[in-house]
């Protein structure tokens, strides 16, 4: 048993929001005690050591996708670890390197007790005994939140069964994709390594790992509670579910906020206060997602079917409304350049591609229109061609730029001006990857 | 069931021997690595394939079977 067996049980929330549930505003920390009050008490066998058929059930009834950007079912991944039928371990990827994405270091700061309680729901459905839960090395507050969190739990003697551990890999864009953190847990360079293996089949120590993302960890603390039901009672009948999203740029209050999937985007900005002045455009899914003229996302729903069909994806959930006094060109150029930078340097179309294509894309936008071909022809030679998918998601958001920013295009090369100031709205950190492996 | 080419892009270097042993399927681009044509490789061809895999100073190249069943999404 996970808490204390005299914890009243809590009624099942019917609105959202449903992982932010009980948070004011500020920063403040859910305490074990306030966690239990807001959300009940998880009750499930984790010290089995075997897997947990009726959890299993309940995860796979749910339909949850994976929070992190990918979508992936996470009963499938459930079903793979078990069937390797070796003792497996859980890594919860609570790494955030995306940078217009914050939620689920919100969640760690402020809710970590659900991200935990997630993690346990993951080791009672698989049967495992080792939790691990990686953050970046500068996440210091969230790695502060978790570790307090885990302390109180410790004090009072819970999962004593269970051991979980927190533990830091280094920052940076690719470190968050999960076989660079297993390879960096393992000792290794927190650089993804080729598949197969998968995580399924060797993760940590060689393990089945389970791998999910701390926002799809916290899911699974409610659905373990409320059931696949209450869980499917929002958003839509192929994407079931609540979701965070981190909404940024030119609207009035940018935050985290949690929405039924397939909310139209004008509503969440509704939420959001509203746009501070006309949008020009939507980046959709982080810096591996697309851009959306505002011209054509007036019916706009945040769902992948919908994003699809569309050219772009949810991806992790990171929304960024573009001003119109801003110049696309200019932004996704300088998200190109550190897209380049980030790359693990380990396979050469990625590290001579982004270069050539974040170069072209600074010519382009400083006016020469021959730059174009080259990077149309170099977007094409990039995708698909390494250990993971980090050219491909580079590619896919400066390919819907060419699209969406033609007209800015046109003004940049034959009229030689750029309608736009000189704001910068697209977050770019100092790269912090030093390494260039083969340049 | 058929036999596909496969780079290990971390091991690949862009020596480009296999460019020149199968360029049946292989080509580079323009900073040396291969491009793999996905086409399905027919008997006759497959020797020029395992040798292509063979002369990688690298061992980047391999030759994988692949199901004709439905692949898994990832």
């Amino acid at each position: 048993m996970v808490s204390p067996v005299n914890a009243p049980p809590s009624p099942k929330p019917t609105t959202l929001p449903r992982l932010l549930r009980g948070l004011g505003a500020g920063t403040n920390t859910l305490s074990l005690d306030a966690h239990i009050a807001i959300h009940g008490p998880l009750n499930i066998d984790i010290d089995a050591g075997s897997p947990d058929q009726t959890l299993c059930t309940t995860i796979a009834n749910s339909g949850l996708g994976g929070r992190g950007g990918a979508n992936f079912p996470v009963s499938r991944k459930i079903d793979a670890v078990i069937a390797e039928r070796r003792a497996p371990h859980v890594l919860i990827n609570a790494t955030e390197g995306e940078p217009p994405s914050h939620k689920d270091h919100v969640l760690l700061r402020s809710t970590p007790h659900l991200v935990l309680d997630g993690a346990l729901v993951c080791a009672g459905a698989i049967g495992a005994r080792e939790i691990t839960i990686a953050i970046e090395a500068s996440s210091t507050a969230e790695y502060t939140a978790l570790t307090a969190a885990l302390a109180e739990r410790t004090s009072q003697r819970m999962h004593p069964g269970v051991t979980i551990t927190v533990a830091t890999v280094p920052d940076g864009f690719v470190v968050g994709e999960e076989r660079a953190v297993i390879s960096a847990l393992n000792g290794g360079p927190a650089k993804p390594t080729i598949a197969p293996p998968r995580p399924f089949q060797k993760g940590i120590n060689g393990a089945p790992t389970l791998v999910q993302n701390a926002e799809t960890a916290a899911h699974l603390a409610l659905i373990a509670r409320h059931g696949a039901e209450w869980f499917g009672a929002v958003g839509t009948t192929d994407e079931p579910g609540s979701a965070l999203v981190t909404l940024t740029g030119a609207v009035t209050q940018p935050g985290v906020y949690e929405i039924a999937l397939g909310t139209p985007l004008n509503d969440l900005i509704a939420t959001a206060g509203g746009l501070t002045e006309s949008a020009r455009a939507y980046l959709i899914g982080g810096y591996f997602g697309s851009w959306i003229d505002a011209r054509d996302a007036h019916a706009l729903t945040l769902s992948n079917s919908d994003l699809r069909a569309r050219g772009g994806g949810l991806g992790a959930r990171a929304i960024i409304a573009l001003p119109a006094h801003a110049c696309g060109l200019h932004e996704t150029a300088r998200v190109a350049d550190y897209l380049s930078h980030e790359s693990a340097g380990q396979c050469g179309p990625c590290v001579h591609g982004l270069r050539a294509i974040a170069d072209g894309l600074a010519d382009l936008a400083n006016g020469n229109a021959g730059a174009q071909a080259d990077i149309e022809r170099w977007l094409t030679l990039v995708a698909g061609r390494g250990a993971c998918r980090h050219p491909d998601g580079a590619a896919k958001l400066i390919a819907s730029a060419l699209d969406v920013f033609a007209d800015e295009i046109r003004a940049h090369t034959r009229e030689k001006r750029c309608a736009a100031s000189a704001t910068k709205i697209l977050p770019v950190p100092l790269s912090s990857s030093p390494k260039r492996t083969r340049a | 069931m058929s036999d596909q080419l496969r780079v290990n892009w971390i091991r690949c270097d862009a020596h480009g021997l296999c460019a020149e042993l199968f360029p049946e399927r292989i080509t580079l681009d323009e900073w040396g690595y291969p491009i793999v044509d996905p086409t399905p490789i027919p008997r006759e061809l497959r020797r020029h394939a395992e040798r292509a895999v063979a002369q990688c100073p690298v061992l980047a190249l391999s030759l994988v079977r692949i199901e004709d069943s439905p692949r898994p999404a990832r």
